[in-house]
């Protein structure tokens, strides 16, 4: 683009065409390169959400039933108590699998970053990734057969004598399998950022007096910190919308607002103007938290003060 | 053999003080052996360079003192005490890196406090201290930016007052100017000395460059090869260099092989391999023993050119100018002689010689301004 810019002191007279007329020549090449995946983008993501705002914009429609009315009906229905009680238990979930996703993969990605035989490290990280490639159904079927009254875990456990625990279609459920799902994600992303950790760094500090755990919070926690962000952001944001877990495992206590939305549309209630109404606050939730991904997500550790 | 000589150098050492010592200190990494047997003695307060071509371990041997390395064999004492098992953290030393490896998340003020942070100094001594630092490296408006804000010369200066804040025992320093252009170079030289001389403390340095090593040290120690060649003062290892490798390392030489054929009037008289008689004076680091192989060294300034026979025939040899070249205050000549041996002269550019290229000259010099080497 810059290339196709006179300077206006070597061709001050070649200048015929008006200022817009230029303004326009020069938009004509981001155009081109934004062109097609901007048609996609308008097909498949600008165009179906203006239709679900259409949507929520009518009061209690449902299939077959004529368009009418016209108003805000649905988003101050959502206001009311048990529906804001749903979206406050998916941000609950969301956010505690979030958590515990950062603390169990904090360790595994610094492990395979730092301490791992540099060889082995792409070896690791491919098993650590492998369950992505299943079905998230498959696998929450299977933390179905483990976590049940019957199941493995409760077998494993009175073989030894302990008590049995009934954690199946409660919230815990939830937490576990979704931390399970999201974890790779967060293995990945911390570890992308720990593999930058510039080394030296650790032994500067530890030259300054720095013990391993000092070194740890006053050095590689801060400069792997977009990463850290980064890693939680992905995962909430994949926690809040996920539908498979809380319904497979969480039993009818863990209503969430993907299994609302399913409900109003699939399910008994059909209230597709509801349904829209969650819908559009869902992708509103989940457009913040991808706007403050991109600001902080991909930013070097130097200008995050 | 080297190592034997520079122990027997003498010098009242029995009752200096030590800050470091190495006790035959090796070091290997996957059986490649970078460090062989490093024996050293770095005086209380002295300005001490380690010094050898890109690659011969001086990092390393670094990185045994300052504890981010363990010695395969051998031990590492700072003020007497062993340093074996002792962790980096522990040790009453401070680096300066080699790319400085400061913290891109913290100021300019929080990467000098950040020691004084971690030994839980007082909120008004931090204050004091890191703003004292601060003055010392002329860094004073700089202690709210950012590494990433800063030039190479700035970053260097803030690496330096990050390891001086704490008044370590021993500065350690990696090629401390070595990223830095020349003239900055040259004034950093300045300042390193400067800071060197008003603190008091100990320094450590590693370099290849020789010019930086000899105008800053008190001593050097010339590294070659994961070993130490020769400990001395610049002075000492300029002038009474005592291996070929160190001759040739240190500034610019011309060597001669040969043999020792008589001890006349109490000089050598050395046939080189090419045919060339040599009068040499004795060196006294060798205590009387004579060689049988020696390298002859003569620094290229030392040599002098005339048109006409001189009359002292000693080290006196017949050539021709292949080759003129004018470094401002000096001219430098490449002569080559009857016998083949090519010869580089360096005189001030006051004496400049009126000789024609391939023109007949002779070049002379004092049996006392060469030297013979052990090979
Ligand atoms: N951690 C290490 N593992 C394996 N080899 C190393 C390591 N550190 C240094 N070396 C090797 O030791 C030799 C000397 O390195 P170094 O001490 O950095 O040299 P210098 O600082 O004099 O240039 C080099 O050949 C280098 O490859
Ligand atoms: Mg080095």
């Amino acid at each position: 683009m810059s290339t196709s810019t006179p300077t206006p002191s070597v061709v001050p007279k070649a200048k015929v065409s008006p200022r817009w007329q230029q303004k326009l020549g020069h938009l004509v090449g981001p155009l081109v390169l934004l062109g097609p995946p901007g048609v996609w983008l308008l097909l498949l993501l600008v165009i179906p959400t203006l239709l679900i705002f259409q949507l929520s914009l009518i009061p209690g429609i449902r299939p077959g039933q004529p368009m009418d009315g016209f108003g805000f009906g649905n988003y101050l229905n959502i206001l009311q108590p048990i529906y804001l009680q749903v979206i406050w238990r998916s941000v609950f979930f969301a956010l505690g699998s979030t958590v515990l996703t950062l603390l169990l993969g904090f360790p595994v990605a610094y492990w395979i970053a730092l301490m791992a035989p540099k060889r082995w490290q792409n070896l690791l990280l491919v098993g650590f990734v492998l369950p992505l490639w299943t079905s998230s159904l498959l696998r929450a079927y299977a933390w179905i057969t483990i976590l049940r009254p019957t199941g493995v875990l409760n077998s494993f456990l009175s073989t030894f004598g302990l008590p049995t625990l009934d954690l199946l279609n409660r919230s815990s459920a939830v937490f576990i399998g979704m931390s399970y799902s999201f974890l790779p994600y967060m293995v990945l992303v911390l570890y992308a950022s720990l593999e930058k950790l510039d080394k030296r760094l650790l032994e500067a500090a530890a030259d300054l007096g720095a013990s391993a755990p000092q070194t740890f919070w006053k050095v590689t926690v801060p400069q792997t910190l977009p990463g850290i962000a980064a890693g939680c952001l992905l995962v909430f944001i994949a926690g809040l919308g996920d539908f498979v877990v809380p319904e497979l495992l969480g039993g009818a206590s863990s209503m969430t607002v993907s299994r609302l939305i399913y409900n109003q549309f699939l399910g008994a209630t059909r209230n597709w103007g509801l349904g829209s109404g969650l819908s559009m606050v869902l992708i509103l939730a989940v457009s913040i938290a991808i706007a403050l991904l991109i600001k902080y997500g991909d930013r070097d550790p130097e200008s995050f003060s | 053999m080297s190592q034997t000589a520079m122990q027997n150098r003498p010098v009242a050492e029995t009752n200096t003080r030590f800050d470091v010592e190495l006790r035959k200190v090796f070091k290997v990494f996957n059986g490649e052996t970078v460090v062989r047997g490093i024996d050293l003695n770095i005086r209380q307060g002295e300005f001490f360079s380690i010094l050898g071509p890109s690659g011969c371990g001086k990092t390393t041997t670094l990185r045994l003192i300052a504890g981010f390395e363990e010695p395969s064999a051998g031990e590492v004492l700072i003020r007497g005490r062993s340093m074996s098992g002792v962790p980096a953290y522990r040790r009453p030393v401070n680096t300066v890196f080699q790319s400085y490896a400061l913290f891109g998340h913290l100021s300019v003020w929080e990467n000098i406090a950040f020691g004084l942070r971690i030994k839980r100094q007082s909120k008004a001594e931090i204050q004091k201290r890191v703003q004292e630092s601060l003055r010392l490296v002329k860094m004073e408006q700089f202690a709210r930016r950012y590494p990433a804000q800063l030039s190479g010369g700035q970053q260097q200066r803030v690496a330096l007052a990050r390891a001086l804040v704490n008044q370590p025992t021993v500065v350690l320093l990696d090629e401390p100017l070595g990223a830095l252009d020349l003239k900055l170079r040259k004034e950093m030289q300045v300042e390193l000395s400067t800071l060197h001389k008003n603190l008091g403390v100990t320094f450590v340095m590693v370099t290849h460059d020789q010019e930086e090593a000899l105008s800053l040290s008190d001593r050097i120690a010339v590294m070659h090869d994961g070993k130490l060649e020769q400990i001395g003062t610049p002075n000492q290892i300029y002038d009474y260099p005592q291996t070929p490798f160190v001759a040739d390392f240190i500034g610019d030489t011309n060597l001669f092989k040969g043999r020792i054929e008589t001890t006349d009037y109490g000089m050598w008289q050395v046939r080189t391999e090419r045919g060339l008689r040599i009068l040499v004076k004795p060196t006294e680091s060798l205590n009387g023993s004579m060689p049988n192989q020696v390298v002859v060294s003569v620094r290229p300034e030392k040599i002098q050119l005339s048109l006409e026979k001189p009359s002292s025939p000693i080290n006196c040899f017949e050539g021709r100018l292949m080759h003129t070249m004018y470094l401002g205050t000096h001219v430098h000549y490449l002569v080559e002689l009857l016998s083949g041996d090519r010869l580089t002269v360096l005189q001030p550019n006051r004496a400049k010689l009126a000789a024609e290229p391939d023109s007949p000259l002779y070049i002379y010099w004092a049996e006392t301004d060469c030297l013979a080497l052990t090979a």
